[in-house]
């Protein structure tokens, strides 16, 4: 309209802030807010699906293992070391001064009560992920008489806690309960 | 690249002048969509459909990517990876629909950026090169949506690729065996499933290699626009930033929009619901339709009934193949000096019947073939090689145009010729001052 003065942004802005400087933050952000929320679906993906998820528990069957044995069963496509001990493998581990164990735990921690002749943990070396020997009939198993990884030389005592070589933690215990007195579900 | 009033990038940082000196990709993209583009000034939103394909491609490359990692390209298992990929894989849904829904997104995008580019005349010298290049992609994405629309080896897919194999197989003497030899069996099968995986993968990134040489062919002679009248001077351009990035962005979101609505709530409204059976090569579906984008070349495809000469059914593939492959020859069959066809009163008659009548051959396409239908698709598709051979020649050298404006601006300021010049661009008339000025 003839006479009526031009409108400038920066009119009346002694500081220099623009509306217009508004508007490209706003738009800028929420172009940023859609990207990431486009985004998302794509990397959620990558995390383990619906069916890898249902393989999470397994039940086995620990009516035929003989004090002294151990088997290997897998759950989550990985190996879990079930070790029924003897007495004197018991004695043993309880016989440590827990104090003096890179990660302290005593064996009744890592078994349920009452079942402590019963050791589950998962046989994934908790230094780079192999499985430590022990478990196998006629299998080394080290100097403590646990679980032995030879591929960097950690040793396992009978409570399957880290004793010696390069691994931080003891094997892992999974978690599992009793659904029976002779079926145990891991997971 | 363009013209001479194109602002060249002057690296500002020791950085980026360093990386310019090495390799200068900055340069290139500034000199692409940055401000040492210069684009005329009167675009309309046609104009936004080019980036929009682009954003297409890049969404069906991202999201192919993506579910080829969940894919099993496996003739027992496709169907159900692909279940799974809906049910199992985290957020899997959404990206399988909207790699599904991706495509035709993709060819809408395309169909409206062939329309421009036919309404303006965009295959006109100086820019055939950029048209041929985009029939070549256009091609290649007709291609790739028929193998990736195998793989999730339903009935529909399934029998879909017998029947488009099956079009090699009308070519006289070695049609058959040479079908056997592309499908690598006597009926689509693993082989077939594998080749066209891969192909399905790789075809992609060969569009995207001429979607740069067709930007590279379109940036030598600068955009067109609507009106077809050459740029003339600096007054007649905008830098492509920040002017075109914010309209194409505007333009993208509303476009965006309109994609997750059909995303979200009407996934399936462009499919066919018999691919959620898995394929049976011992049953055929009542009624084979292709996507909605190929319609019309399928029912040119079904409008030959009758041997002559040649048999029926090689006509139809013949047909078929040149109603795409005219379009390679509209510089040479439109003789018109003028591009933009609003200032072509007669052509523009033609033009929308057309429209009118690829609208007709779509829904032939896809209806079930009785009688009139048949018949309404022969004459549709009759008019379609008419207007292409016949009419375009005929129109474009007897037809008298209207008056052009005499530049770009001034069919844009509409007389009045006191407009101040856009922001941060010298100006002849005078009438604007910097504002700081003003203070």
């Amino acid at each position: 309209m003839p006479g009526e003065p031009v409108v400038d942004a920066a009119d009346g802005h002694a500081d220099g802030v623009r509306r217009r400087d508004f508007i490209n933050i706003a738009a800028t952000s929420f172009a940023g807010v859609g990207a990431g929320v486009a985004v998302a679906p794509l990397l959620m993906q990558m995390a383990p699906s619906a069916d890898v998820q249902a393989l999470s528990t397994t039940e086995v069957d620990i009516s035929k293992i003989q004090p002294g044995q151990g088997i290997k069963a897998v759950w989550r496509k990985q190996p879990v070391f079930i070790r029924n001990l003897l007495p004197k493998e018991i004695a043993a581990a309880n016989a440590v001064d827990v104090a003096t164990l890179r990660d302290p735990q005593t064996l009744a921690e890592r078994t349920k009560p009452g079942k402590t002749n019963w050791l589950i943990t998962l046989g994934v070396c908790t230094h780079l992920g192999c499985v430590p020997l022990g478990i196998g009939e006629g299998e080394t198993r080290g100097e403590y008489g646990g679980y032995f990884c030879p591929c960097h030389g950690s040793v396992y005592d009978t409570a399957a806690r880290i004793r010696k070589g390069p691994a931080p933690k003891n094997l892992q215990v999974p978690e599992y309960k009793f659904t029976s007195a002779t079926v145990v579900q891991i997971g | 690249m363009s013209f001479a009033w194109a602002k060249p990038y002057e690296p500002k940082s020791p950085f980026t002048k360093w990386v310019d000196e090495r390799l200068p990709l900055p340069r290139l993209v500034y000199g692409a969509i940055g401000g040492g583009y210069p684009v005329p000034r009167n675009l309309n939103y046609f104009w936004n459909f080019g980036v929009l394909a682009g954003l297409a491609l890049v969404i069906q490359i991202i999201t192919g990517i993506v579910l080829a990692m969940h894919y099993y390209s496996y003739a027992a298992g496709a169907f159900d990876s692909v279940e799974r990929i809906m049910r199992d894989v985290n957020a899997g849904w959404v990206i399988r629909y909207v790699h599904q829904n991706g495509a035709s997104f993709f060819f809408a995008v395309i169909y409206i950026h062939i329309f421009r580019g036919l309404f303006y005349g965009s295959y006109k010298a100086p820019r055939e090169m950029v048209w041929m290049l985009g029939v070549v992609i256009y091609l290649l994405m007709m291609a790739t949506a028929f193998m990736g629309y195998v793989l999730p080896w339903g009935q529909m897919s399934y029998w879909g690729a017998q029947v488009i194999t099956g079009f090699f197989s009308a070519i006289p003497l070695i049609g058959e065996p040479l079908r056997i030899f592309l499908l690598g069996g006597y009926a689509p099968d693993q082989a077939a499933l594998t080749r066209f995986f891969s192909l399905h993968y790789l075809l992609p990134f060969v569009i995207a290699g001429v979607v740069i040489l067709h930007i590279w062919a379109l940036h030598i002679p600068g955009s067109s626009n609507p009106t077809g009248v050459d740029v003339k001077d600096e007054k007649d351009t905008l830098p492509f930033h920040p002017f075109y990035t914010a309209k194409d962005g505007f333009g993208m979101g509303v476009a965006l929009i309109i994609f997750s609505i059909f995303v979200f709530f009407l996934p399936f409204s462009l499919g066919h619901p018999d691919n959620y059976i898995e394929a049976n090569p011992l049953v055929t579906p009542a009624h084979i339709v292709p996507e909605w984008y190929f319609w019309p070349f399928y029912a040119i495809l079904r409008s030959f009934t009758v041997d002559f000469i040649l048999p029926a059914k090689l006509w139809g593939v013949l047909a078929m193949f040149s109603a795409v492959l005219l379009l390679f020859f509209l510089t040479w069959l439109d003789r018109s000096p003028i591009r933009s066809t609003s200032y072509r009163p007669v052509y523009k008659i033609f033009f929308w019947i057309l429209v009118a009548d690829v609208i007709l051959l779509g829904y032939v396409g896809q209806a079930h073939i009785t009688p009139v239908n048949v018949a309404l698709g022969q004459v549709a598709a009759a008019y379609y090689f008419l207007h292409f051979l016949v009419i375009l020649p005929l129109v474009s050298k007897f037809e008298k145009p209207l008056q052009l404006p005499n530049s770009i601006t001034e069919s844009v300021l509409h007389g009045e010729d006191k407009e101040s010049a856009p922001f941060g661009l010298a100006t002849t008339g005078g009438s604007t001052t910097a504002p700081a000025a003003a203070e």
